[in-house]
């Protein structure tokens, strides 16, 4: 086998947000139109790998992704031994705003996946105007929990492959082996209890059904891109969240579950480039 | 339907590692028929075919054949594919003290797939 270098790069950014320094880990690959990429709870931006590396996107989009921090190889912030990690969605806004600002992004599209699909209707919502559009994988506008909260508490969030099979019936049956496990082990990954954190996001901090409907999509156009399998963020949820936004586009994916860039990277490109195309051709 | 378990574990070393920190006992229900499954470090020890008088286990997962069956196809259709699409979809149920449960949540997973595994299997 001859080896062979991927066009992604990995640099660090040093960043405040909220006032607190962070050093941040992110990866980009192509040129043109900003998309900031967002990775799912608990993993980190290897996930849109698959992105980077396909010319189709990388011709048109500077593709970018960075680990929030605590997560993959962003550090947490200095004193983080006597903290517990919460995320919020005060705190989630402000990271992606900082990274933004940091790096320069003239008005970005904005993708991200689950939390990522979350947080990127409160953006649409409150920051449109200067951004080209926002794309939810697996996104909603509301929590639609499917285990119940006392299991928060388990002590079984201090550990990666744990996560991972809290997760694991998310991938698609169709998905390939080889993405199955990889996509888990983002999720073995995790940092103790990073995952749970970031649960408080995603299930209580992050109900945005009573603004989505103010979205003003003529200038930001929302789609929302969710697998036929996934019964976290399901089909229903993203249909619903997309009748609330005037102007929203709902695609559902056929035999595709919560991951779709990083479980099937190869059916999602068909999903994914017609869409980039309307907005790169709009824009 | 889970008669299968103990011999098929057996001869997964790798099943067996990934669950050796498993001891419980739990019950899966296809439809009316109880299977009592019990797990010592990894191992399953046995498999007991109900109806039972008052024994004990930790949880309990259950389904009609028909869901089972479903679940076991070579392509479950979504709410099938995994234990917890299909209690969100209200096709299981799961009782009972979920601890050991979540404690060797990738380990009962790959058991419950074994009837599924054993069959594709067999057809290569």
């Amino acid at each position: 086998m001859s080896a062979r270098i991927e066009p992604i790069s990995g640099r660090y950014v040093h960043l405040e947000i909220e006032g607190r320094p962070y050093r941040i880990y992110f990866e980009e690959a192509g040129s043109g139109i900003p998309l900031l990429c967002l990775h799912t709870a608990g993993a980190h931006s290897s996930q849109y790998r698959h992105l980077m590396c396909d010319d189709a996107v990388t011709d048109r989009f500077r593709v970018i992704a960075f680990d929030l921090p605590w997560h993959g190889k962003s550090n947490p912030p200095v004193g983080w031994e006597g903290e517990e990690y919460k995320l919020t969605s005060q705190f989630y806004v402000a990271a992606i705003a900082a990274f933004s600002q940091a790096m320069e992004l003239e008005r970005p599209v904005v993708m991200g996946c689950s939390m990522g699909g979350r947080v990127v209707v409160r953006l649409a919502q409150e920051q449109g105007a200067s951004l080209r559009g926002v794309i939810g994988l697996e996104g909603s506008d509301s929590p639609s929990p499917w285990y119940d909260n006392s299991w928060l508490e388990s002590p079984e969030f201090l550990r990666g492959d744990f996560c991972a099979a809290l997760v694991s019936g998310l991938v698609a049956p169709q998905s390939p082996d080889e993405f199955r496990w990889e996509t888990l082990w983002h999720y073995y990954q995790g940092g103790p209890e990073v995952f749970k954190g970031d649960m408080h996001f995603y299930r209580t901090d992050s109900d945005y059904a009573r603004e989505s409907s103010t979205i003003d999509t003529g200038h930001c156009p929302v789609y929302l891109m969710t697998g036929e399998y996934d019964y976290s963020c399901t089909p229903e949820d993203t249909l619903r969240t997309a009748e609330r936004i005037p102007g929203a586009e709902a695609i559902i994916m056929a035999g595709m579950g919560h991951f779709p860039m990083s479980e099937n990277p190869a059916a999602f490109r068909d999903y994914i480039l017609p869409v980039l195309a309307k907005i790169a051709d709009k824009d | 339907m889970f008669e299968c378990l103990k011999d098929a574990v057996a001869g997964r070393p790798d099943l067996q590692r990934i669950g050796r920190y498993m001891d419980s006992s739990f019950l899966l229900e296809v439809g009316d028929t109880p299977y009592h499954v019990t797990v010592k470090n990894g191992h399953v020890t046995a498999v007991d075919t109900g109806p039972f008088k008052m024994r004990s286990w930790d949880f309990a997962i259950r389904a009609s054949k028909e869901v089972w069956d479903v679940f076991s196809s070579d392509m479950p259709p979504s709410g099938y594919q995994d234990l917890f699409a299909m209690t969100r979809y209200g096709h299981a149920s799961l009782d009972g003290n979920t601890a050991p449960l979540l404690h060797n949540l990738r380990y009962v997973k790959e058991l419950l797939a074994l009837p599924r595994t054993l069959r594709q299997e067999t057809s290569q």
